[in-house]
């Protein structure tokens, strides 16, 4: 079994990674035109790529595959943009040219309009979604029951309860990333292309008087061939095939990093059960996705649980250290909770198998925060688990937990939340803090559209990205609130000093400096000092030659910050700063106070002061690590598994988008007609030729014999 | 395009040099000895107008686009210029090896003539011409588009290949005529030759009006076939003979192994 982890595929890593012999060729002609000649390559002259594009990709997990696939050499179609769903007629059976191309504006991305093509998908080339800068009234192409066969509610745990069948989660979730299509969806933004695409289709493309179009049509060529097939165990299985020395990949598990920190810092060599531990586990989940690849802020459904939890971690950090609470607090952030909860599973079974620094019973209770940005007032709702609270002291501690006069309707089950995997373990105590009672506020859950204009993440105008960047908005105070309680609410479950409870503030300036990092722009002087120099842009890539394949972070759902940015953030903001040099800070064993296996060490690049240009960079001690988080099932091999997530994404070599015209098939073939007429006409003129050459070119030859 | 372009482009602008080569050259191999060198030969000269290009465009203001076009005819001058200089520099080369070849071979006389050479200096000329001009294009004729979408004319493969096979053709005939005109010292029609290679140059910026550089250019084509058919030996009479089929004992009477 690999324990190292898989790049994605290579164009994230390596760049353009198609090596065909004529792409080679013609780069070579453009080595010509790198010298700036003006260089009126034939090829400007036919193709026009499309540069901002955004693909779907293919998704497998044990028994299906979801998502989009093109074939080999691409899909071609003739555009065709939809205006209503009765339009849908041209493409699917009037239109004289198929297939086609169907592009589409948003409001017309919908279930019905999507799968009437995938039933007809033989006229149909592919999909291109215009993405608009306004967000629809609501879109969610998630599942109505988010991760349903991996929470803690089957046919044993809570029957009535399993499926939704009580509470429907996401009501308006159309499910369309998680069905399949064989053609490619790509997703193209309203800008400049956009406006050339329609401005082709309206010169070539449209039908005058009721009469076909004529050619040349306006054409699209969507490149995005999948490799994987099936299921996870088929690629998986093709990935074991050794033909060679660098082996053909066809997909990777979706997996990357957890991140935890705790207040008192654990040894990091020692697993398994501690004597006498009693921890509060306060969770927080850090992924999204979309529809398309990679697109997704996830905004109310992911930053805004992990800024509030990273705010309530800086909140406890002084109080902790003067009061130390009685039990610890470990704050836990789950990475691909969306792909069935392949963090917290990850976390779970390293605790169940001795591979964490805690176990399971060394929990005393789980503090999860859920979506909490939508909260009209100041409303938000406490979850719990009706099943795993009828054992009576199960019961007690969740109503210890319970900070204020909130209290969870005893007959709905948890939301989709990683407490569900910690009570698929054991039962332990957890609530799961959010903004809806029952139904989800998103209206834009796992979708593209889920980013700040959801939050209503606005600034003044007249603000320059730094100004911005330190703006307090009304999001940021009202989340700033909610950390507030969070972090009080931690500090008395971990049976701190009550005295001192109501001297616990989260700090309203690094909620909106994170909202703004993770929402707005990532680049901005607050990250940027918080990190580590060289990992500033990091591609989160190195490329083993041979062998070995690629070790990275596979990045799915991810902002463009690389994945360790939370690490950083988690270790600024509860840990220290040392007065440790860089190389110190490196090897920090060496000196008699620090310990590699209690902390981390980090080495950041601190703020630029005003009178100098140097940045002020320091080392940082914090009790933050970084634990893998692969589903189980890649660890055991399992790779149908009915209990962990078996996700997997497929690789591809290139991605790409290009539109030209086409031209009819009569003038192909009447091409080909003169062309093969031109050939048998010069070989036939060629041979009467040559035979009669003595005869023709003769005049200089023995004039004297002609017999005539 | 596609496939059916790509195929129906190559035929057009390599069929009779194919052709040629099928039924006149590729059996003998002297004569494909000196069809690859004067292919090399062209090369050279295309090598010297390319660096010229180079350094001027270079040292050139690329915004301006007067400039830049008329850089473009200074490139297609010289170019001109140098692949008639290399195929005189061909031609002394080859009377001088004529010579040497004579003193080695056993034969009295030449194993090829100079006017075969001609020909097929010419061909070689015409094969490496044919194939800069084309194969870029038929490289991009194979895929799924065609040209168009910036409003360029749709029929550009189409024309390329014919322009193309005139000049493959115009060549192998001005290789003809320029030899023969050499041999006689006639520096009037080696100027002709030279004065109608400059006029179908410049008619190709007439593109994209195909037209009016096709039609030119093929009475042009006919018009050197003409001449270099006569000089090279034919007449009227002949090509009569031929046609009506009346040559049989003729041939018979003079047949000789070539």
């Amino acid at each position: 079994m690999k324990s190292h982890w898989m790049c994605s595929n290579m164009v994230r890593c390596l760049g353009d990674g198609n090596t065909s012999l004529q792409k080679l060729a013609t780069s070579i002609v453009f080595f010509f035109c790198l010298s700036d000649v003006s260089c009126n390559s034939v090829e400007q002259k036919i193709y026009v790529e499309l540069n901002n594009t955004v693909p779907c990709v293919r998704l497998l997990n044990a028994t299906h595959q979801i998502g989009c696939q093109s074939s080999i050499s691409g899909d071609t179609g003739v555009i065709h943009v939809l205006e209503s769903e009765e339009d849908l007629e041209w493409p699917l059976s009037k239109g004289p040219n198929p297939p086609y191309m169907v592009l589409l504006e948003s409001s017309l991305f919908t279930r019905s309009i999507m799968m009437k093509m995938k039933n007809e998908s033989n006229r149909v080339a592919g999909v291109a979604v215009v993405v608009p800068n306004t967000s629809p009234p609501e879109f969610s192409p998630h599942t109505t029951c988010p991760n349903e066969n991996t929470g803690v509610y089957s046919d044993n745990y809570g029957p009535n309860l399993a499926h939704c069948n009580t509470t429907v989660w996401n009501p308006r979730g159309n499910g369309l990333s998680y069905e399949e299509f064989d053609f490619p969806v790509f997703s193209l933004k309203e800008d400049n292309e956009t406006e050339f695409i329609k401005q082709c289709y309206l010169d070539h493309n449209r039908a005058v008087n009721g009469s076909a179009p004529q050619y040349p049509l306006c054409a699209m060529q969507l490149f995005s061939h999948m490799h994987a097939v099936t299921n996870t165990p088929t690629c998986m299985r093709r990935n074991d095939i050794n033909f060679s020395i660098n082996p053909e990949m066809v997909c990777d598990p979706l997996g990357d990093y957890n991140v935890w920190g705790s207040i008192r810092p654990y040894n990091d060599t020692v697993f398994g059960h501690k004597e006498n531990e009693s921890v509060v586990i306060a969770a927080a989940r850090l992924d999204s996705r979309a529809f398309f690849w990679e697109v997704s802020t996830g905004a109310e459904g992911s930053v805004s649980g992990f800024v509030t939890l990273l705010a309530a971690a800086q909140a406890l950090r002084e109080v902790t250290h003067e009061a130390p609470p009685t039990r610890n607090i470990l704050f836990a952030f789950f990475q691909g909770e969306t792909f069935d909860y392949i963090g917290s599973s990850r976390m779970v079974y390293d605790m169940e198998n001795g591979k964490f620094v805690i176990d399971l019973d060394n929990i005393h209770s789980v503090l999860e925060i859920g979506q909490v940005a939508l909260h009209s007032g100041n409303n938000l709702f406490l979850h719990s688990d009706p099943v795993s609270r009828r054992n009576n002291t199960v019961n007690d501690v969740v109503r210890e937990e319970l900070f204020s006069s909130f209290f969870p309707n005893v007959s709905q089950p948890l939301p989709p939340s990683s407490l569900q995997r910690f009570l698929r373990a054991q039962p332990i105590p957890g609530i799961v803090l959010a903004d809806h009672e029952s139904a989800f506020n998103n209206r834009y859950y796992e979708s593209f559209y889920d980013n700040a204009a959801n939050l209503n993440l606005t600034y003044p105008s007249d603000l320059s990205p730094e100004e911005q960047l330190e703006f307090v908005t009304h999001t940021a105070e009202s989340l700033t609130d909610v950390a507030t309680v969070v972090a009080r609410a931690l500090y008395k479950q971990a049976g701190g000093d009550e005295s001192r409870v109501n001297t616990i503030k989260a700090d309203p300036k690094i909620v909106t400096q994170m909202l703004y990092g993770f929402l707005v722009s990532s680049n901005n002087s607050w990250f940027q000092a918080v990190m580590a120099p060289e990992l500033k842009n990091i591609l989160t890539c190195v490329h083993v030659l041979g062998y070995l394949g690629l070790h990275c972070f596979v990045f799915f759902c991810l902002l463009e910050p690389s994945p360790p940015e939370y690490y950083y953030l988690l270790a600024n903001l509860t840990g220290a700063a040392t007065n440790l040099t860089q190389s110190q800070c490196q090897k920090p064993d060496e000196l008699p106070n620090e310990s590699r296996q209690m902390y981390s060490y980090l080495w950041v690049q601190g703020i630029v002061p005003p009178n100098s240009t140097e940045r002020d960079s320091f080392c940082v001690r914090a009790s933050v690590r970084l634990t893998k988080a692969v589903s189980p099932a890649f660890e055991l091999g399992e790779y149908a598994s009915k209990d962990y997530s078996t996700w997997t994404e497929s690789r591809w070599k290139f991605i790409k988008a290009r539109i030209f015209l086409v031209a009819s098939r009569d003038l192909e073939m009447l091409t080909l007609g003169v062309g093969v007429a031109v050939l048998f006409t010069s070989l036939l003129v060629t041979y009467f030729i040559s035979t009669k050459a003595d005869v023709l070119f003769s005049s200089t030859r023995e004039p004297a014999s002609a017999a005539y | 395009m596609t496939a059916s372009v790509f195929f129906g482009c190559t035929f057009i602008a390599f069929g009779p040099a194919i052709a040629l080569f099928l039924f006149t050259i590729a059996r003998d191999p002297l004569r494909v000895i000196f069809l690859i060198a004067g292919a090399f030969f062209w090369l050279c000269s295309l090598l010297l107008s390319s660096l010229v290009w180079f350094i001027t465009v270079q040292i050139s203001n690329k915004e301006s686009s007067s400039q830049q076009k008329g850089l473009l005819i200074f490139g297609v001058v010289l170019s001109v210029l140098l692949q008639e200089t290399c195929r005189f520099g061909y031609y002394k080369l080859l009377k001088k090896a004529n010579e040497g070849l004579l003193m080695l071979s056993a034969e009295e006389t030449m194993p090829i003539s100079i006017r075969q050479l001609a020909y097929v200096s010419g061909l070689g000329f015409g094969f490496m011409s044919g194939a800069f001009s084309m194969v870029n294009i038929l490289a991009d004729s194979v895929g799924p588009g065609t040209i168009g979408i910036h409003g360029d004319s749709q029929h550009y493969f189409l024309s390329s290949a014919f322009m193309t096979m005139a000049i493959i053709l115009l060549h192998m005939f001005w290789g003809v005529v320029f030899f023969d005109s050499c041999e006689k010292q006639h520096w009037w029609s080696l100027a002709v030759v030279v004065i109608s290679h400059l006029l179908v140059s410049c008619l190709t910026f007439q593109n994209p009006q195909y037209v009016g550089s096709l039609v030119p250019t093929y009475i042009i084509v006919f018009l050197v076939g003409l001449w270099a058919f006569f000089c090279s030996g034919g007449s009227l009479r002949n090509l009569k003979l031929c046609l009506t089929c009346k040559d049989k004992d003729f041939l018979l009477a003079n047949h000789r192994p070539r």
